[in-house]
């Protein structure tokens, strides 16, 4: 081409300006080709840009636990006692150390100095000998159980303020029943281990002293006519051997109390009646040899997280036995050291926890997921006092140099794992591992559970009966398209059958939710009827059209079968819908729904897998028949012909010819079409109860990868772990019409191939 | 003689065939059953009048429209709790449209034939349209102004009319100052706010600046409290009137003609009178705003924003086809690179919709948008101007979606371009690019439009992947308007599909909205058909005329 435009350019007219036009036609063309070739390579890059901004978004998911350390400074206030217990509020700028002496120091946290320093009232000459948090451990209470058998409640608060649109944050002291200490044992023992709930005018005590467990707990009485309420106390004590009790706990709810002893057992008592504590469970929590060494509450109080002395760390829930009654049973277990865990933190807002163990090794972690997100050393010698913040993205950790380390956790996504997405997960409260997706919760008690098994179940199962009614009818009508009907009438019937792909699925399945599910529901029997029925009323027609008369026969156009079965499959229908109600009746007693009910204990949704699989498939049906339609019509015809001429019927030559050869075409059509069944939307979306559960039966509802996200998505709030798990979602079902698809496009690349060489 | 037919391979074709017809008559069935539902929805039906005896002996009169009727074996019916006689072999129920949900709390119910003792259509009986509560079935006793009776019985009906018209024509003044006047007073102040906000950021806000916008604020607020004052006058006004209807158990009821778009008696009207009023109807529906919860009234915003959106997608997505389908045949070497881009195409084309819709959300709307906010537009934060679902990103979106609808239809234009056609054009000198602008591209013109023709049919019907990037149930302004930049790019829009499946999925009374569902499914089935027709008659013509050319 290039010699073309030489020789134009050494005509005659070769003057300074054509020259210059000349050039500026070159440079255009030059400019076009690389401009055209940009475009058309920005196909590929559109997938792959898709494909990747999918899995970026996804990435995050998998990622493990960082950790920073941000500062370290002395103890502040270091002359105010030992420090009982560590805390830091939630936007990670403010601290508090709470020490033996009764002394509250805020500081901040980033520097360490001091911002505060309270005082809480402890009588003359008395210790604190315990102190526990209250439950949940985001209320911030705190309780001290004092020598002198009493005890004092405090309570942290952060008041938050915006002055010239800056966040202020101030911290104070709150004592929700009163400055002056309770008294717990009359008798004056000291309170060796403690355990409170505080609420609304309400609170229990569980205390330990040397003799007894007693149980206080008193409640605001609520007088019409006195402002002040008075403290109505109810006491109560264990009837149990004390002396090897090590722990106490009580949940949120004040109605389960758990006692650890230290030979490795642990008592459930049920507290809901406090004036009559019930021992419910004695259960060994370790193996024989192996103490108890630190337990905590998962949030949401529903399972303990126990901690023994070989550095094996076991989850055990309240779970109903087989009598329905609440018992502990061990849903899982992690090996985070092989010396003994010291502490279990859990976090407040997720299942994930912290542990530190004697030798100073902390590891992070999620429950549910069952993942270990970090593991690492953060003190050389002893362990550490450390908690984490209540977003559980920094902690606080004091060590034994006389150090406060301020440390940020990088720790977003723990609660999904590879294993937790697609096998069984025992959740909290469970009688047993299940796959569940339940993607939100009304509280950060019961956590979201991402099991995308349930999901993916679904889209297979829709798939499925799509493709089982598209399938026989989309190739055996292509078949008879391509070469039996008779060319006018192909015209005709070839786009009226492609123009199905074109109607809105919203509209498919808006008649599949509103008219086609109460009209099955109504009319089952005479569905099934009609796949028995209507074949035979064929085959009954087609069979008897040989003894009509010669002549009548010969006027029957060829190739116009179809057109001439349209009032047969009509009528057979017809017949099918009239002669199954009384069928129904004689049979089955009644309709053919409530016999499977009764008798066979199969339930039935209104919107099922048989209005989906009926509506998706009628979607489905053109994309098969199309390509399968132009695969068969396209073998050459010498094939066709030299078989008629060896004197095979046209149907032999049909099925071991013609199928034969086209066979990739059909299979790459099939495959499309369940590309298409698996990513359809709005069918599922309108058809189906978008109920997530697993079941095979027809007459089930699912949820399907892509009706999920439609749900979902909007909802969602933006890179949540919800929101890389939809996305998730989404890769799954790209990555799943990718491989068909490929496949399918590769398959009919080489049929081309072949076509054309035969 | 069965054994030898079966050898002969027949019955397996005639099942064949079978299977065309099923898929032809599921076809026609579909349309079938859409037309019917669709096309009565503005029939004026007529309204009956009957007494029926209740469960518990007591005859009461029901007025309403016969919408459905269902026969149920007595078998069945025995079986679900209906108490019939040994001589009822079935039982008929008819679904009776009694409206009046502000009274009895629904707009339906079920009755049984059987228990029908009387039947008539009175010709008196009214249907009136309300703005609330949906329709009204009753009779008309008097009209009030100002809460006194001025007419009563027959001549109420004399003076209904016009002081009807004159409370609509109200409306629509109401309508017009409060959508369009002060809402572009509001538009325009929320611009000052904005530029307020800019110069602030940019540290150029001074007292200069501060007068001048305050006395453009003045005006605008002066503009307003004008407004107000007349639109309280135009309030007065339209309370002025109101009706006293009769209710099926006698009781009275007022209704404000405010509240009233329409009054008829169907079962006075002639068939031609029916056939217009059916125009009208239609009219309404296709021009006006949906009311009640998209329930009732029209759709207008829904077409409009599908056709907004159409049409930016068609701008977006047909340089980029025709590029790739000219790349793909004129430019590049057929071998790996092409073979891979037909891969790339084929997954394009086969990817889930709502894979899309996820994509264009995490990509389009939150990078691209939230990228742009920070930009350009750091005054509006925190509320985003692009980094929220709108009508660009639909566009972009489904542009992206239907790329390969354009590319292989493109293609294949380009290929039926007999080869001496381009020959010739280089021969006698051209560019490469010459000869594609003035010869190919324009011979494959049509085949273009056929592939543009298709995906604007398949946007047109999507529905999932818009749910996640700017399609709402009810947006407040179109992204078209009076105000300066007029077309709003970042405006949340209606459209056709997701109507559908709001109103038949999402709305509180899908019963009564039913008729209107199947007539917007209706219209979105035409538009549709309408434009693969098109398409495909555009494409035959192509490839006889290629066929001239080649022979």
């Amino acid at each position: 081409m290039s010699e073309i435009t030489n020789s134009t350019t050494q005509s005659s007219l070769n003057t300074a300006m054509t020259s210059r036009y000349e050039k500026w036609r070159l440079l255009k063309d030059a400019i076009m080709r690389r401009a055209i070739t940009f475009g058309g390579l920005s196909v590929i890059f559109a997938i792959v840009v898709i494909f990747f901004y999918l899995l970026y978004v996804v990435y995050p998911l998998f990622l493990s636990a960082s950790t920073q350390s941000v500062a370290q400074y002395a103890i502040p206030a270091e002359n105010a006692g030992k420090t009982l217990f560590l805390n830091i509020e939630e936007q990670n700028e403010i601290a508090a150390r709470f020490t033996n002496t009764g002394k509250v120091i805020f500081f901040e946290a980033k520097t360490g100095s001091v911002l505060a320093e309270k005082n809480i009232l402890i009588p003359e000459g008395v210790n604190v000998v315990s102190v526990a948090q209250g439950t949940p451990v985001g209320d911030g209470a705190l309780i001290y159980g004092l020598s002198n058998g009493q005890a004092v409640i405090v309570k942290q608060q952060y008041k938050v303020t915006f002055i010239n649109n800056k966040r202020v944050i101030t911290p104070t002291l709150k004592y929700p029943l009163g400055e002056a200490p309770l008294v717990i044992d009359e008798s004056g023992a000291p309170l060796e281990k403690i355990a409170f709930k505080v609420g609304d005018g309400t609170a229990t005590i569980v205390a330990k002293t040397a003799s007894k467990i007693q149980i206080t707990s008193l409640e605001k009485e609520q007088s019409l006519f006195a402002d002040e309420g008075s403290l109505v106390r109810t006491d109560s004590s264990l009837d149990i051997p004390v002396a090897n009790i090590t722990d106490l706990l009580i949940d949120k709810e004040d109605r389960n109390l758990f006692l650890v002893h230290d030979d490795g057992q642990l008592s459930f008592i049920d507290i809901s009646k406090k004036a009559a504590p019930e021992i419910k469970q004695h259960i060994n929590m370790v193996q024989t040899g192996q103490k108890i060494t630190s337990i905590s509450f998962l949030t949401g109080d529903l399972s303990l997280m126990v901690g023994d002395s070989s550095g094996l760390v076991s989850q055990w829930s309240l779970v109903k036995d087989s009598f329905g009654r609440p018992a502990l049973e061990k849903i899982r277990a992690f090996k985070v050291s092989d010396k003994a865990v010291a502490r279990i933190n859990t976090e407040q807002r997720r299942k994930g926890f912290m542990t530190i163990d004697v030798d100073g090794n902390m590891g992070i972690y999620h429950s549910t997921a069952e993942r270990e997100l970090i593991k690492q050393n953060i003190a050389n010698v002893a362990p550490p006092i450390a908690i984490l913040s209540p977003r559980a993205n920094a902690m606080l950790i004091q060590n034994d140099d006389g150090q406060i380390h301020f440390w940020t956790v990088d720790n977003e996504h723990p609660e999904v794992s590879i294993k937790s997405m697609w096998q069984k997960v025992w959740y909290e409260s469970y009688a047993k591992p299940a796959y569940i997706w339940q993607s939100s919760s009304a509280s950060n008690d019961f956590e979201p559970k991402y099991s995308l098994t349930p999901l993916v179940f679904g889209t297979l199962k829709a798939a499925f009966y799509a493709m089982l009614i598209a399938v026989p009818l989309s190739l055996m009508g292509a078949i008879y398209t391509a070469y039996f009907m008779s060319p006018q009438m192909r015209i005709y019937a070839k786009p009226a059958i492609e123009i199905m792909g074109a109607l809105p699925t919203v509209i498919l399945g808006f008649l599949a939710g509103l008219w086609l599910a109460p009209f099955i529901e109504e009319h089952l029997a005479g569905l099934f009827a009609l796949f028995i029925i209507v074949p035979l009323g064929v085959m009954i027609f087609a069979f008897s059209l040989q003894f009509l008369p010669e002549t009548i026969r010969q006027q029957i156009p060829e190739g116009w079968d179809a057109a001439l079965l349209i009032p047969v499959i009509l009528l057979s229908g017809w017949f099918a819908f009239t002669v199954s109600i009384p069928f129904e009746e004689m049979v089955f007693h009644g309709t053919l729904r409530d016999w499977f009910k009764n008798e066979l204990g199969i339930g039935y949704d209104q919107r099922n897998a048989l209005v989906v699989g009926i509506a998706m498939g009628f979607a489905v049906i053109p994309t098969i028949f199309s390509i399968t339609e132009d695969a068969i019509f396209s073998v050459p015809k010498h094939l066709t012909t030299g078989s008629l001429a060896l004197g095979a019927t046209p149907w032999q030559t049909m099925s071991r010819v013609v199928i034969l050869t086209a066979s990739p075409g059909i299979f790459s059509a099939v495959m499309i079409g369940f590309g298409r069944a698996v990513g359809e939307t709005m069918i599922v979306l309108m058809a189906t109860g978008n109920t997530p559960v697993m079941d095979m039966s027809v007459f089930q509802g699912l949820r399907t990868l892509a009706a999920n996200i439609a749900v979902e998505m909007p909802e969602s709030e933006v890179d949540s772990t919800h929101y890389r798990v939809l996305f998730l979602a989404a890769l799954v079902l790209f990555m799943f019409t990718f491989v068909f698809n490929t496949l399918a496009e590769v398959v009919r690349q080489r049929l081309r191939e072949k076509y054309s060489s035969l | 003689m069965i054994k030898s037919w079966f050898k002969s391979g027949s019955p397996w074709i005639w099942l064949n065939a079978a299977a065309v017809s099923t898929c032809l008559i599921m076809v026609v069935g579909v349309l079938g059953l859409i037309v019917a539902r669709g096309v009565g929805h503005f029939w004026a039906s007529p309204i009956v009048e009957l007494s029926y005896q209740e469960d518990n002996g007591e005859i009461k009169t029901i007025i309403g429209e016969h919408v459905d009727s269902t026969v149920t074996p007595a078998a069945m019916a025995k079986a679900t709790g209906f108490k019939l006689s040994d001589n009822e072999d079935v039982l008929v129920q008819y679904l009776i449209k009694t409206g009046n949900r502000d009274l009895t709390g629904t707009d339906f119910r079920w009755i049984q034939e059987r228990h029908i003792k009387a039947q008539s259509q009175p010709l008196e009986m009214m249907v009136i349209e309300r703005r609330e509560w949906g329709n009204f079935y009753g009779t008309l006793t008097a009209i009030k102004e100002n809460g006194v009776v001025i007419a009563a019985g027959e001549q109420a009906w004399s003076i209904l009319d016009a002081r009807l018209a004159h409370t609509l024509a109200l409306h629509e003044k109401i309508a017009h100052i409060e959508k369009k006047e002060i809402g572009a007073i509001n538009y325009a102040l929320e611009k000052l706010r904005l530029k307020q906000r800019s110069l602030e950021l940019k540290n150029a806000w001074n007292e200069q600046k501060a007068k001048e916008f305050a006395d453009k604020k003045a005006v605008y607020d002066a503009d307003y409290k004008n407004h107000q004052v007349e639109l309280a006058q135009l309030y007065q006004d339209i309370r002025r009137d109101s009706l006293v209807a009769t209710t099926e158990s006698g009781a009275e009821l007022a209704i404000p003609l405010s509240k009233i778009v329409d009054i008829y008696q169907p079962n006075k009207m002639g068939i031609f009178s029916k056939i217009t009023h059916y125009f009208v109807k239609l009219g309404e529906f296709l021009s006006e705003d949906p009311r009640e919860a998209n329930t009732e009234g029209g759709i207008f915003p829904a077409i409009f924003g599908t056709v907004m959106m159409v049409m930016m997608m068609s701008v977006i997505v047909t340089p980029f086809g025709v590029i790739a389908a000219v790349y793909l045949r004129e430019y590049a070497k057929q071998g790996f690179i092409t073979r891979l881009i037909r891969i790339a195409v084929n997954n394009l084309a086969g990817v889930p919709s709502i894979v899309y819709g996820v994509f264009g959300l995490g990509f389009f709307v939150y990078i691209l948008g939230g990228n742009i906010d920070a930009l350009f537009f750091p005054e509006a934060s925190p509320a985003p101007v692009f980094g929220t679902p709108g009508l660009l990103w639909a566009s972009i979106t489904l542009a992206l979606l239907t790329l390969p609808v354009v590319i292989v239809s493109t293609e294949e234009g380009l290929a039926r371009v007999p080869r001496a056609i381009r020959e010739g054009s280089l021969a006698l000198g051209a560019t490469k690019i010459e000869t594609l602008w003035r010869t190919v591209l324009p011979m494959a013109s049509p085949a273009m439009m056929t592939g543009l023709i298709l995906a604007v049919a398949r946007a047109a019907g999507e529905v999932a992947p818009l749910m996640l990037v700017g399609v709402v149930k009810l947006a407040p302004t179109l992204p078209l308007d009076g105000n300066y930049p007029f077309l709003h790019l970042d405006r949340k829009f209606m459209h056709l599909g997701f109507h559908i499946y709001d109103v038949g999925f999402q709305s509180p009374n899908v019963e009564a909205a039913r008729p209107l569902v199947y007539a917007t499914a209706l219209l979105l089935v035409l538009v549709i058909i309408g434009l693969n027709l098109a398409a495909i008659i555009i494409r035959n013509h192509l490839r006889e005329k290629y066929r001239a050319l080649e022979g």
